[in-house]
């Protein structure tokens, strides 16, 4: 079974259509060419494969705690709301 | 080229059944926005709307037309009666059948699409009413105006999403203009308060969930709402000769497309619309008084339209007052144009400039005099009104007053 960390690096390569080993904890999105529709759709997959809610709102990207500023952010948020959710 | 301008005005949005108490609601900064009462609102994660409160359609509408008509014909309708009734005109002979309906619309009859895919899909339903087809489609709302008021030229809908009824507006102002038509009943309506309507907004990641707030550094996204507007747009002389009620002038339009991206707006589309209605109306930009705002609350348009006013203005962005009435009513999507416009006539007409609400802190990058949350009495003489579309699809009028 993929590690949380191993699920939301593919979801985030799929959506930068590159492959998974080229995806770096310490890439921001932008270094990935992802932009903010592309940002909402890695969203939305992560909560679909994970069956958890993001609280995200593009008008304030930065409210919500949802940490966008890296992969690795991302992954730690992503696990953190799997433990609140009881995941 | 001919001057057209507007001899009847109506509408039925959160604010009001009517223009009278849509003005008074806009004069006195009154929310519309509140909880949802649709079906599976708990469902949704935006439970908030300018809704039209109350509704009752049978109070307006038979058994056999409530069969034919969407919620959103429903809406134009009630807001063409009102319109055609105050500008007196009866469309007999040559005046039908040069006389027309042209009204925008994103959504279309979505609640009846919505009602029936329940029906099919959750509930299992192997058959629908035999007129979901003419009850759903875009230009049923069109065609029951001109049935209903003999309007035999040139009719159709436009769906440009956020911009519909402003594309909608500047169609009809033109056909007018350029004298292929005496009268043109046109605006827009729009009824996407229904699970699937806001579902699909929900996935944008763009909405509120507390309130509108364009141009405050607070604002977190739009909100929705629903309602119709129509106008009458007619020949000036006709109007005259007939000694018509004349609310003001419809001076000019422009449409612009960013041909960028499909969401993200782009200062320079519109600017380049902003500008190019000041130049159909061959006003000086100085002239430009109000400016009724697209502003609908999100971070992007928001700031993005304030800068493409101080592009297009210069220093006259500092002294030219805009404000966002989508804080009261909510975006009406592809209505959205045709209710703004009545703050447009409002501000001509009346000398009342409608307030942004829900304004709480200055934004450095919407740095205007955005009428924060008390509307103010003022005399000027040209207002803009904005729309720009997902999509990337601009288009600005011009109103001058009469």
């Amino acid at each position: 079974m993929m590690t949380t960390q191993e699920q939301v690096i593919a979801i985030i390569a799929e959506q930068a259509m590159l492959d998974t080993s080229d995806v770096q904890l310490h890439h921001t999105l932008a270094d990935l060419g992802i932009d903010s529709l592309g940002l909402v759709e890695s969203i939305f997959a992560i909560e679909e494969q994970l069956d958890i809610t993001v609280p995200f709102n593009a008008n304030d990207p930065s409210a919500g705690d949802f940490d966008i500023s890296s992969v690795a952010t991302i992954v730690a948020a992503v696990e953190q709301i799997l433990a609140a959710q009881g995941k | 080229m001919r001057r057209v301008v507007i001899t009847g005005a109506g509408t039925i949005n959160p604010l009001g059944t009517d223009v009278p108490s849509t003005f008074a609601a806009m004069r006195e900064g009154r929310c519309g926005i509140g909880p949802l009462d649709i079906s599976d609102v708990d469902r949704l994660s935006i439970q908030i709307g300018g809704q039209i409160r109350d509704y009752d359609e049978a109070a307006y509408f038979n058994r056999q037309q409530i069969a034919l008509y969407d919620r959103f014909t429903q809406f134009t309708l009630l807001a063409a009666r009102q319109a055609i009734g105050q500008s007196g005109l009866t469309f007999t002979g040559v005046l039908a059948d040069r006389s027309g309906v042209i009204l925008g619309t994103s959504g279309g009859g979505l609640n009846t699409q919505d009602e029936n895919y329940r029906a099919v899909y959750q509930a299992g339903k192997n058959r629908v009413h035999p007129f979901i087809i003419p009850k759903l489609m875009n230009n049923a709302a069109a065609s029951h105006v001109s049935i209903e008021w003999n309007l035999r030229g040139p009719s159709f809908t436009v769906a440009t999403a956020c911009a519909s009824s402003n594309h909608a507006m500047g169609q009809a102002f033109n056909m007018v203009r350029s004298g292929m038509a005496t009268a043109m009943v046109t605006g827009g309506s729009e009824a996407m308060l229904c699970f699937g309507g806001i579902k699909a907004w929900e996935g944008l990641r763009v909405m509120s969930r507390d309130a509108c707030r364009p141009f405050s550094a607070t604002r977190n996204g739009m909100v929705q709402g629903e309602g119709a507007g129509v106008f009458v747009f007619e020949e000036y002389e006709h109007a005259r000769a007939r000694g018509a009620d004349i609310l003001c002038e419809v001076a000019g339009f422009a449409m612009s497309s960013d041909a960028s991206d499909i969401v993200t707006p782009s200062k320079q589309g519109a600017a380049r619309a902003m500008a190019g209605a000041i130049a159909d109306a061959q006003i000086a930009k100085e002239r430009v008084g109000y400016i009724n705002a697209h502003g609908t609350g999100t971070a992007a348009n928001d700031k993005t339209e304030c800068a493409a006013v101080a592009d297009v203005f210069g220093a006259h962005a500092d002294s030219l007052m805009i404000s966002s009435t989508k804080s009261m009513h909510g975006h009406l999507i592809g209505g959205t144009g045709a209710v703004e416009l009545l703050a447009c006539i409002m501000a001509l007409r009346d000398g009342v400039i409608a307030p942004t609400i829900g304004f709480e802190e200055p934004d450095p990058e919407c740095a205007l005099d955005v009428v924060p949350n008390v509307a103010r009495d003022a005399q000027i003489e040209v207002a803009l009104s904005n729309a720009f579309a997902f999509g990337g699809m601009n288009a600005v009028l011009a109103l001058k007053k009469h």
